[in-house]
């Protein structure tokens, strides 16, 4: 088999096989791979960008100590959302000592899935605004989740992890992330309605 | 029918498209008959697009470079590490 060429995109497997044979510049290759998606998840997680710095560094170096470990059965990607995952929970934990921050089966009893605002929206809402301005509306509205909840959100709806990888990357339940995600959905949409409703429709009123 | 409720507590199976035929069906029946919830699937749906397009923002570069630097003093300390052991 002729060698790879210097051009061809390494896959990840790839990547984690060199990196365990002491290759520094493929696990490097994988901390530039993924580092923006983890920094924006342990900010939003944490919503403090201190803290989000320091589970950025400290997953990648659990990661790099622990990398013999790694058996390969899940991806690297998904391990090291895990360990991200874990790192901002006890970041939050330790900052804010609420009970909001409880990531245990409890929070979904005895809440109801609630919908109050139902209204069409403007046509193509995300063209309305600069890209700044609908970034700024989009973290806006799901920094103002729960933190179990945007979690959830965040790894299923934006980091597009599978309902399982998601339930073990914040070791609950897979009925627990459902039951989560399917609140956090909503919630959002509920928040963004508020803002990209069409203008001039009355809500109607919700059964 | 189903009700709003049910059909609610089915919405990501129907997004997700994960329900199996039968209960697809029901849902779909429900979505053309109850106006709110169609409007509820339409604007759930694009909140799920507008996430989706969402890119993560350039990383600071002082936070890239800090990184970079931890990264480095690991990988030393552990080849060190190896070396003597």
């Amino acid at each position: 088999m002729p060698p790879p060429s210097q051009t061809e995109v390494f896959d990840e497997a790839d990547l984690v096989e060199r990196a365990k044979n002491g290759e520094t510049e493929a696990f490097t290759e994988l901390v530039n791979r993924y580092e923006r998606k983890i920094y924006r998840l342990a900010k939003h997680i944490t919503q403090n960008d201190e803290d989000a710095e320091d589970v950025l560094q400290e997953a990648f170096l659990k990661a790099y100590s622990h990398l013999a470990d790694f058996q390969g059965q899940s991806k690297f990607y998904t391990w090291i959302v895990r360990i991200a995952v874990n790192e901002s929970l006890m970041k939050l934990r330790k900052r804010k000592s609420d009970r909001t921050v409880s990531m245990d089966e409890n929070i979904d009893t005895g809440e109801e899935t609630v919908v109050r605002e139902i209204a069409v929206w403007e046509e193509n809402p995300e063209h309305q605004y600069s890209q700044e301005e609908l970034r700024r509306i989009l973290e806006h509205a799901v920094d103002s989740l729960k933190p179990a909840f945007r979690t959830v959100f965040l790894l299923r709806d934006v980091e597009e992890l599978s309902t399982e990888e998601t339930a073990e990357a914040m070791n609950i339940s897979v009925p627990a992330v459902k039951s989560r995600l399917l609140r956090a959905r909503l919630q959002l949409r509920e928040k963004l309605t508020r803002q990209f409703r069409r203008k001039g429709d009355d809500v109607f009123a919700y059964l | 029918m189903l009700t709003c409720k049910e059909f609610l507590n089915e919405l990501n199976g129907y997004l997700d498209q994960t329900v199996d035929k039968e209960l697809r069906e029901n849902l779909e029946r429900h979505v053309t008959e109850c106006p709110n919830c169609f409007v509820i699937v339409d604007t759930t749906k694009k909140t799920l697009q507008v996430y989706k397009g969402l890119e993560p923002q350039v990383i600071p570069p002082e936070v890239h470079n800090r990184l970079m630097v931890a990264l480095h003093k690991k990988m030393a300390a552990e080849a060190a590490r190896k070396r003597s052991g």
